[in-house]
């Protein structure tokens, strides 16, 4: 029991369940259901925390003490945001299709909360073992950009339905590195279970053997998620606050609930993917260690996508969609060709997989670098050699 | 394997109810005082002039196509990826070749001018 509590949850539920009259397949379904709600619940309870901690973590970078009045180091407040925004009139814009309108905030939510079912969180606990999770987790993640389009569109507004425009196109763009990066471990696990994934790193995790499909995977996990420096879904700035203009009250809320939430769902799936999950020391002994692991890992990596939304600014629409198209694209072509072909020569020749992926990844980094100095010094002497010819203004004065 | 997909089954309505929950309470408890100025779009203080739902420029279209390439692309790699161990190293070549392909289509909308933001 100490060493595998969930198994022994679950056996005993069904005792149980099968103990009141239910046949055994009656009972895991109905297990089965009560895993999904709890499951849900637990993760749209974390959110309470995550906005605390986000807004704590950001406000520290910042130089300010952040929320710190409702509730000890004011852990209270986003309750208390909660319970603010339940007691405010929900407008719907007139002309605006309702049917939509009501419908896009939930599917934002969903779209997070659903990515849940396949993460492992540990040995013998995973909401659904399924053998094309990678497929699965692209799927449901493409799920809240139509929210966003849902979103933009129903609401009425020009302002709405431009930010909706941009956002898409910036979403689906991000989402052609994030597929390609996800090949990597799909091919170093030879399957696309996530149960599967994460068993294969026992050796070695995957961020060691492809460092560089890993940071790929989250930079553009990171712009899915809409976390700043790729925040323009909300560039208040420039058009006025983007898709979600129009609503108020808990609708609104609803899409901030996704946003919060996919900043920590998109740490859990980097960590599941590249960082091991929820291996660790003695996590065979006692499986609820592996809870603990996932969790702390998890934890860093969400603290590295807060830290990066604190430091960088925001990047123009246009700069956005050239650093995908013209570098994360390619980059993410090339480390998947890299990959696949090293590692079959590196058994044909007899190299362990692991100095010849850090060989090859190192290799391609180099390149990459290279690409980019003489891109930079191109641009740069374009740029002087126009300077240069500009005529000097007169009266101007010399520095 | 199918009992797997019962719990997806059910994790994805509960996800669509239970943030349906706050709204719909949030619809019963707070006031309703509904005035054709409050539900006017906003637009900073202008009024709004014509349509909402118009022609927008072909820009947003075009990098949609070419997300359907990649994207329709992985769905053909997905399988490559998962047999890649049983693969020799000339089936992977081919796959290689298939992203060669596919490179070549980013080079030539990348020449074309397809991907440049105005």
């Amino acid at each position: 029991m100490i060493s595998d509590p969930f198994t022994y949850l679950g056996d005993l539920l069904r005792e149980v369940l099968v103990g009141l009259g239910l046949t055994t397949g009656q009972a895991a379904a109905l297990i089965q259901f009560l895993g999904a709600g709890a499951l849900a619940t637990a993760v749209l309870l974390l959110t309470f925390l995550l906005i605390w901690a986000e807004r704590k973590i950001l406000a520290r970078i910042q130089d300010r003490l952040g929320p710190n009045r409702v509730g000890p180091y004011g852990l209270l407040q986003t309750i208390a945001d909660a319970a603010k925004l339940l007691t405010k009139e929900v407008i719907v814009p007139d002309g605006a299709d309702k049917l939509l309108y009501y419908l896009a905030p939930p599917l934002t939510v969903m779209s997070v909360v659903g990515l849940w079912a396949v993460i492992p969180l540990a040995p013998n606990l995973i909401g659904s073992d399924i053998n094309v999770a990678v497929i699965y987790l692209i799927s449901i993640g493409a799920i809240g950009t139509l929210g966003i389009m849902l979103a933009g569109w129903s609401s009425n507004n020009k302002y709405a339905l431009l930010g909706a425009f941009r956002s898409v196109a910036m979403l689906i763009s991000y989402e052609v590195p994030m597929v390609l990066a996800l090949l990597v471990p799909t091919m170093l696990a030879g399957s696309m279970g996530m149960v599967a994934i994460v068993e294969s790193q026992r050796s070695m995790w995957f961020v060691v053997l492809a460092p560089l499909a890993a940071l790929l995977f989250f930079t553009s996990s990171m712009a899915e998620a809409g976390k700043a420096p790729f925040d323009l879904l909300e560039a208040e700035s420039e058009i006025v606050a983007g898709y979600n203009i129009e609503y108020s009250s808990m609708a609104f809320g609803m899409f901030f609930v996704g946003e919060f939430l996919h900043g920590f769902t998109l740490a859990a799936l980097t960590v599941t993917l590249f960082f091991g999950g929820w291996l660790g020391p003695g996590v065979h002994t006692y499986t609820w260690l592996g809870l603990i692991y996932l969790l702390l890992k998890t934890a860093v990596v969400y603290f590295v996508v807060v830290w990066v939304r604190g430091t960088l600014p925001r990047l123009r629409i246009d700069q956005v969609n050239a650093f995908n198209w013209k570098f994360l694209v390619p980059l993410a072509l090339v480390v998947v060709v890299v990959t696949a072909v090293a590692d079959k020569l590196a058994t044909s020749v007899g190299w362990g997989r692991t100095p010849a992926m850090l060989v090859a990844n190192g290799l391609v980094f180099l390149g990459t670098l290279v690409v980019m100095q003489r891109y930079g010094r191109a641009q740069r002497l374009k740029y002087e050699g126009r300077a240069a010819m500009a005529p000097e203004p007169a009266g101007a004065p010399r520095p | 394997m199918s009992d797997q997909w019962l719990f997806i089954a059910f994790i994805l309505p509960l996800a669509l109810f239970m943030p349906a929950l706050p709204i719909a309470l949030s619809r019963m408890i707070g006031p309703r005082k509904a005035n054709p100025v409050k539900n006017s779009p906003y637009e900073c203080g202008v009024e709004t002039v014509g349509d909402t739902w118009v022609q927008f420029k072909v820009q947003y279209y075009i990098f949609a196509l070419v997300f359907v390439v990649f994207d329709v692309e992985a769905v053909f790699l997905f399988p490559w990826a998962v047999a890649y161990d049983q693969l020799p190293l000339y089936a992977v070549l081919e796959g290689v070749l298939f992203i060669a392909i596919l490179a070549a289509g980013l080079v030539y909308a990348w020449r074309k001018g397809s991907l440049e933001w105005v």
